[in-house]
């Protein structure tokens, strides 16, 4: 049994809307609201939702780039959530992320080998020569070549920007890797080379991945392991191939048969999820759900669900398994 | 003397029955009526809308760009076509020609555009002007930048309504409520009311789609109308174009680049590269018989969420530069299944059946003209 990398604990961020002539804080946008999961080491974890989900929240949150307002971070056994800036700067080594904006992640006026080597200045590894051997050996693994190592990134197409971008999170060697939504801004064919580049990369650093997404299709394909959230909260973490078999959550459900299959002939569940996603200043009370949930009973309304073990390495948040 | 009568009143009654007829049938039954004229003649007459041989070019600093490069496609009444293809491959900008958007520096430089039987490809302003919104309508990605932020959603569906039909505020409100239920919307009257940044993206695009159908349009363009919503509400918004596809009979030209959305939407498919159609085709030959490359690959670097697959495929390189390739096929540089012939000439759409066709030397010696 592959070693415990990461493990969030109830994670909470609560964003203060301030309002009235002193500025006082008149509620909250609870985007994440209690998650909590594990990562192993080694393995691809997919976090999955749709817009407003806080998926993309929760990982900045592991890296502390966004403050927790609550809940705990356990990164290779330590506690990051408790650890003061000087311990963090050099824990961030370890964790590195990918954006989703190729064109708004790199900056602008760096040549990519100044953007490549900026973590390693940071965080004072090698010489000037030793960093310049390792810019033209990181482009190369991400099948870019060194010549493109003098220019901008202007220069560049979406697809290899976003290598330029994974070159950058390779620098410091890191343990794992965050990828908020790496692939979204893609056409489908430079899509298909940057996630195969991705696995290739995890094979051969041994690397462990968040991988944050909304496309089903492409978290499925790519992580070992899924977790679902709405509104803040998770509702489902199962094996891929087991969550798509047997999606326990009827949000998991929902979201599977509303995935469009690149098959004329696919038979669709007619049934669609009516209304839109609360809003998350005034969540629902009990499982956020229930408002569009065509399984609703009383308790859903008044109790909010925990997330519990069903089926063993099967997690769901709902009250239709609770007997 | 009586027969005479008789006549008469037999001939009142008719036209009374049918006066009842006009006022009493509500609006919906009517386009039921009028969907299934359509759908019915859609097999006899000639398609609502033809392009020929289009070509767009923008006359840039950097010099002259054919963003679309010679395209010929059609679609009957009451038909939906996807167009596919990734960006820059001249999707939108062919129906920006359609709808004579298209704006400096761009022309469209040769082709012609029918419409209902009418050549519109150089029509001028005046003459798009009363078929924009009325006869082909369109809905765009975004829902946000298409909808007026200073207007409420009544006052933007009305002014759709007025624009083209000669009927009174009150009566425009009414066909807006209307409008409103028909997509799906509830509490359509308080609606009215509302700015569209009290919306949600998927209700603003649902007032979009709603906007678009005001005039009972014979195409609605849409491009790329879920891609920036959310897969559940995607949803949602697909299976509403279905509905009004059917019970209108307005036909659909579907932009995307989603195959999925691609294989659960559309009758007809048309794939295009680099300002060219490389395969057309009925939707299932497209998927189940892809003959052109390029869509191979295309169908096999998207993940299926029912196959657990250990490597997807990917089509190596880059879309190229629109023209930069100045012989031979503009997929030559990427395709894994080249020829000679593939360097040197400029392949010709080849048909293969059923109207399947597709421009490759792998299917024909078929040069382009």
């Amino acid at each position: 049994m592959a070693e415990t990398i990461l493990t969030v604990e109830d994670l909470k961020k609560y964003f203060p809307i301030e309002g009235g002539i002193f500025k006082r804080t008149v509620g909250h946008v609870k985007a994440v609201d209690g998650v909590s999961f594990e990562i192993k080491k080694g393995e691809a974890f997919g976090l999955v939702g749709e817009s407003g989900c806080g998926k993309s929240t929760t990982g900045r949150m592991i890296m502390r780039l966004i403050e927790p307002t609550s809940g705990r971070i356990v990164f290779c056994g330590k506690d990051l959530t408790a650890m003061d800036k000087k311990a963090l700067r050099k824990t961030r080594k370890d964790i590195q992320m990918i954006f989703q904006d190729p064109f708004a992640s790199l900056d602008p006026r760096y040549t990519v080998e100044r953007i490549i080597e900026e973590p390693m200045i940071v965080h004072r590894l090698g010489s000037k020569a030793e960093r310049k051997k390792r810019v033209r050996e990181l482009l190369e693994v991400v099948g870019l070549s060194s010549y493109h190592a003098k220019r901008y990134p202007h220069q560049f197409s979406g697809g290899q920007r976003q290598r330029i971008g994974i070159a950058r999170a390779l620098a410091v060697n890191p343990k794992l890797i965050i990828a908020d939504e790496p692939v979204s801004a893609l056409d489908v064919s430079i899509q298909a080379q940057v996630i195969n580049l991705l696995q290739d990369l995890q094979k051969q650093f041994d690397l462990t991945f968040l991988f944050i997404a909304h496309d089903l299709s492409v978290v499925h394909h790519f992580s070992d392991r899924v977790g679902v959230m709405y509104l803040g909260r998770m509702v489902e973490v199962a094996e891929s191939s087991e969550l798509y078999r047997n999606p326990k959550h009827p949000y998991t459900n929902a979201l599977l048969s509303s995935v469009p299959i690149p098959d004329p002939d696919y038979q669709y569940d007619s049934e669609e999820l009516a209304g839109d996603v609360p809003n998350p200043i005034d969540p629902p009370k009990g499982c956020a759900f229930h408002t569009r949930c065509p399984m609703a009973m009383d308790i859903c309304r008044k109790n909010r669900p925990e997330l519990k073990e069903v089926v063993p390495g099967h997690w769901t948040a709902c009250h239709l398994y609770n007997n | 003397m009586s027969t005479f009568f008789y006549i008469i009143l037999n001939i009142a009654n008719s036209i009374d029955n049918n006066l009842n007829f006009l006022y009493n049938t509500p609006i919906s039954e009517f386009k039921e009526i009028n969907a299934r004229a359509k759908k019915g003649g859609a097999i006899l007459s000639e398609p609502i809308l033809k392009v020929q041989n289009l070509k767009t070019v923008f006359f840039t600093d950097d010099g002259q760009v054919p963003a679309v490069d010679g395209i010929d496609f059609y679609i009957n009444e009451g038909e939906i076509l996807g167009i596919v293809g990734e960006s820059g491959c001249g999707k939108s900008v062919t129906s920006l020609s359609v709808m004579g958007l298209v704006s400096e520096p761009g022309k469209i430089v040769d082709g012609k555009i029918h419409f209902n039987g009418e050549d519109i490809t150089h029509a001028p302003e005046r003459k798009m002007r009363t078929l924009r919104g009325n006869e082909i309508a369109m809905i765009f990605q975004e829902p946000m930048t298409s909808l007026n932020p200073v207007f409420t959603i009544g006052d933007q569906l009305t002014e759709a309504i007025r624009i083209h039909r000669k009927i009174s505020k009150k009566q425009a409100k009414d066909r807006a409520t209307e409008l409103l239920q028909l997509v799906g919307l509830p509490r359509p009257k308080a609606l009215l009311d509302n700015y569209p940044h009290q919306l949600s993206g998927g209700m603003r695009q649902r007032v979009m789609i709603a906007m678009a159908m005001a005039c009972d349009p014979k195409v609605l363009i849409a491009d790329e109308p879920t891609t920036a919503l959310d897969v559940t509400i995607q949803k949602q918004i697909l299976n509403l174009m279905k509905k009004l596809n059917r019970e209108t009979g307005t036909a659909i030209v579907l932009i995307t680049h989603d195959l999925g959305v691609v294989a659960q939407m559309c009758e007809r498919v048309i794939v295009m590269y680099a300002g060219k159609i490389v395969e057309e085709g009925a939707v299932r030959d497209i998927f189940n018989h892809p003959s052109h490359p390029y869509t191979k690959g295309l169908l096999a670097s998207v993940p299926d969420l029912r196959r657990q697959t250990s490597r997807l495929y990917s089509i190596p390189g880059n879309v190229p530069k629109p023209g930069s390739i100045t012989e031979g096929c503009l997929f030559y540089p990427r395709c894994q299944e080249a020829m000679a012939i593939c360097a040197q000439k400029r392949p010709g759409l080849v048909d293969l059946k059923n109207g399947h066709r597709v421009r490759c030397f792998l299917h024909g010696e078929v040069e382009e003209a």
